[in-house]
């Protein structure tokens, strides 16, 4: 491409003419990613409370719970744990979904801190080459991602059955934890399925969308939920977060689970 | 400050050539209703009478008065004046990410030079005996929305790769790649832009922050609509194996 054969300023890092607070939003997202890895970090290493006693549910951060111990390939030296076999699936997705990486680019990596503020290094490579070329994965963890939601909802079924007479998981009921589980599949989906990845392989991929009407409306519905996938990513995470909360907090006995009936 | 019918503001406008200058101040009176662009054509009119600034509509649609106001890429025209905080100096500079002529004007013909290179517009064969084509209105909102692009040029001037790392030799910015959407989504279009957009476009140099979405005019959802769906375009062809492998049978 066309050249620039004069030189142009650089901007200092941080340097800047706005007089907004510029670092507000940014500073919100690095909190934000923050408090939930370390969470994240915490509840993978616990490897424990995950489930709770007289009822099927079960933490989304251990579903599906593959080996509930140390299988014995497992190197002995690592500490075991059974979120460790399945986490890297939705993190992996959400790693690199569109709107994670522009925001913690900025956030995190500073590149920009925010738009026209200088930054800290002068070298640039962009999503063009390694490391952040295996970005373009993402579709691979959408496919896991959606298999997820299958799961989840499974998940959010089972905890509909509670311990009865007739033996464990026998008795229909519903209770705070079965209506926290029933929503969590549904704002994954609501993030899921707004992916640009999706958007682009259920239509956008072609110039003429409206040969196919299935096609146009899930084109429509996919880009619908596109533009409020800021808004599902940051509430489903919390979201799922939440509800391995609840249920630690239950199964530690400091919080009780309210049955409905 | 909401400026009540008649006060004062302080605007401090950068006034150079293309190798030096400095910030200059200029106090004028405001009246409501003013946009940035009125403040300095008074200036110009009252105190400055040699004050070079760029403009033609004052109503949005030429993308001529493009500048930087207290350090975000605007529209001088559209910038009303009660958006702006008028307790401290208004400061009003040209865009940083081209060469500076004088004072508020910058030389953007290498925007120019970029659109030059990008594969023309390329119709498959009429659909019509007549010579025309048939196309459904749905299938071309897309590419609609891309045609509303003013050429302010903005986007470019707030591009970090453009505006910080200066790689305007290896990446066409966001402009062009609305442009280039405009052209490959375009229904009737049979021209293949894939490998240059990944290649001499360096589509892949945008780390999706949407700070061109942010600061377009015209509210061209330029990252979602335009860059996104390039991108996964690229995947397609070139990172993508189980969609060529698809591809290779189907
Ligand atoms: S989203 Fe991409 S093109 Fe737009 S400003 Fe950011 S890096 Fe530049
Ligand atoms: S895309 Fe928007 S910001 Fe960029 S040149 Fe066109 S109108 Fe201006
Ligand atoms: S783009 Fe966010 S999940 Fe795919
Ligand atoms: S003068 Fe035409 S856009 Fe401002």
């Amino acid at each position: 491409m066309s050249a620039i054969d004069v030189p142009l300023q650089k901007n200092r890092f941080g340097q800047t003419r706005r007089k907004d607070r510029w670092w507000i939003e940014p500073l919100f997202v690095f909190l934000g990613y923050l408090i939930f890895t370390v969470y994240a970090n915490y509840a993978l290493l616990a490897n424990n409370y995950y489930e709770l006693p007289g009822t099927q549910y079960l933490s989304p951060m251990y579903s599906p719970l593959l080996f509930r111990y140390a299988p014995g390939w497992w190197p002995a030296i690592l500490p075991y744990s059974a979120a460790a076999l399945i986490l890297w699936a939705p993190l992996g997705f959400r790693i690199t979904c569109y709107y994670y990486r522009g925001a913690y680019y900025k956030a995190v990596w500073l590149d920009p801190p925010s738009c026209t503020v200088g930054e800290p290094r002068k070298s640039y490579w962009g999503e063009r080459s390694f490391p952040l070329i295996l970005q373009n994965v993402h579709r691979y963890f959408l496919y896991l991602a959606i298999v997820f939601i299958f799961i989840l909802s499974y998940d959010a079924w089972r905890g509909l059955w509670f311990d009865g007479p007739n033996g464990p998981g026998t008795q229909f009921g519903i209770g705070l934890g079965s209506i926290i589980l029933i929503l969590n599949p549904i704002f994954l989906g609501l993030y899921t399925f707004g992916c640009h990845s999706l958007r682009h392989l259920i239509g956008g991929r072609k110039d003429v969308i409206s040969s196919s009407a299935v096609r146009q409306s899930c084109y429509n519905c996919v880009s619908y939920l596109n533009r409020r996938h800021m808004k599902w990513a940051w509430i489903s995470m919390f979201y799922v977060g939440f509800v391995d909360l609840y249920i630690r907090l239950c199964a530690k006995g400091i919080w009780h689970d309210w049955r409905i009936f | 400050m909401t400026p009540q019918n008649e006060s004062k503001a302080i605007f401090r406008i950068w006034r150079g050539d293309a190798t030096q200058g400095a910030f200059q101040d200029y106090t004028t009176e405001i009246s409501s209703g003013m946009v940035v662009l009125d403040a300095v054509h008074k200036i110009q009119a009252e105190q400055a009478n040699d004050l070079a600034v760029r403009w033609n509509c004052k109503a949005g649609k030429c993308g001529s008065c493009s500048a930087e106001i207290n350090g975000s890429p605007k529209l001088m025209c559209m910038t009303r004046l009660n958006t702006l905080p008028l307790d401290q100096p208004v400061t009003v500079e040209p865009m940083h990410t081209f060469p500076r002529i004088k004072d508020l004007v910058t030389d953007v013909s290498w925007n120019y030079r970029v659109k030059k290179e990008i594969k023309k517009f390329q119709p498959r064969k009429p659909d019509a005996a007549d010579g025309t084509w048939r196309m459904q209105q749905s299938d071309v909102d897309r590419v609609q929305e891309f045609r509303k692009c003013i050429e302010c040029f903005l986007c470019q001037d707030v591009c970090h790769v453009l505006r910080d790392h200066h790689m305007h030799d290896q990446f066409i910015g966001p402009r062009f790649l609305v442009y280039a959407a405009a052209l490959e989504m375009n229904p009737i279009d049979s021209a293949d832009r894939i490998a240059e957009l990944r290649d001499s476009c360096g589509i892949g140099l945008c780390n999706i922050t949407k700070c061109c979405t942010k600061v377009c005019p015209e509210e061209i959802k330029i990252t979602d609509n335009a860059i996104i769906p390039l991108k996964e375009r690229v995947v397609d062809r070139f990172y993508d194996p189980l969609t060529r492998l698809f591809k290779m049978f189907g």
